[in-house]
């Protein structure tokens, strides 16, 4: 497995995703430059958080029209793996790969702080080593987090089991329905606020976000040896 | 020459938290008659060109590809020569 860290202009947890990969899952990674044309050395794709493009005009609306961002559509369309944080979220909800927006925090302030999260979809292949209904904890830092969508959207979200994560206890941005992280229809993109690569070792306040990344590689694994034995 | 002034809003269905702030500063000052606040974006986009059907049908594909994302946001713009 080879997974790519995309680095924008003003990508500022591209280091943290990228040790997070190393120190968990052990695998080899690269960090990929927002002009690269090809990703298909790549199994896996993660947005890191940041400020892409100073977040000018919209969080991450500048940043979805970088070259690289048509292949994270074809690798998200082939059915690899996908993940954005925080500013990569903003940056898959402006490349419409995950439905709704991001508006200010409710509070107008930058919210960093650990927060707790309830795993509601523990059936996915960024959440499978997780119990349905666990409480985690995993810092946030933004200040243009609250997710938005319509009222058809988040039917369909809930029908379908899109909503990953959801704030436990005290929502720190406003989101519709308590929404801290989504996937598509299809499961294998995820985006979400909070930074589990900021959660991966004790002497990190948290180890929670480990088991998203144990996850994944779980998942690659599975899915290469049916290959394999195709 | 033509120049496109373009406005982008959050739409009405939409908590303005920017807004809401606004308005209870207004309020604290005195300005009671404000009964809601909406923050937006203005933008002034000189255009090469003099051709104003071609401008309008430009600016709107402009708005909607980059300038608002219209699941939060609605745009108008005016068309002005300069």
């Amino acid at each position: 497995m080879r997974a790519a860290v995309i680095v924008f202009p003003g990508s500022n947890a591209d280091v943290d995703m990228f040790n997070a990969v190393e120190d968990i899952m052990e695998a080899p990674v690269d960090y990929v430059w927002h002009s690269e044309t090809d990703l298909s050395a790549y199994d896996v794709i993660l947005l890191p958080g940041g400020f892409s493009y100073g977040d000018y005009l919209r969080c991450g609306a500048v940043a979805r029209f970088s070259p690289v961002m048509e292949q994270v559509v074809k690798a998200a369309e082939a059915g690899k793996l996908v993940m954005g944080v925080c500013n990569g979220f903003q940056i898959l909800l402006e490349a419409g790969l995950l439905p709704g927006a991001m508006l200010r925090n409710t509070s107008l302030k930058y919210r960093c702080k650990i927060s707790p999260l309830r795993v509601v979809n523990a059936d996915t292949p960024f959440t499978r080593d997780y119990a349905a209904d666990e409480i985690i904890d995993i810092p946030i830092a933004h200040g243009e987090g609250n997710y938005y969508c319509d009222e058809t959207t988040l039917a369909t979200l809930q029908a379908n089991n899109q909503i990953v994560f959801r704030y436990e206890g005290e929502n720190p941005n406003g989101s519709v329905d308590n929404i801290a992280g989504i996937c598509n229809e299809r499961g294998n993109v995820l985006g979400m606020m909070p930074h589990p690569e900021r959660a991966v070792h004790t002497w990190m306040t948290s180890a929670d976000g480990k088991r998203v990344f144990t996850s994944i590689l779980k998942t690659w694994r599975e899915q290469n040896s049916a290959t394999a034995h195709a | 020459m033509l120049k496109a002034i373009v406005y982008v809003t959050l739409r009405e269905s939409v908590l303005d938290p920017q807004g809401s702030a606004v308005k209870g500063a207004l309020h604290s000052l005195g300005f009671d008659e404000v009964q809601e606040a909406r923050i937006g974006k203005y933008m002034e986009l000189s255009l090469g060109t003099s051709d104003r059907e071609q401008a309008k049908e430009r600016v709107t594909e402009m708005c909607e590809k980059l300038l608002a994302n219209t699941v939060i946001e609605d745009y108008r713009y005016e068309i002005v020569e300069v």
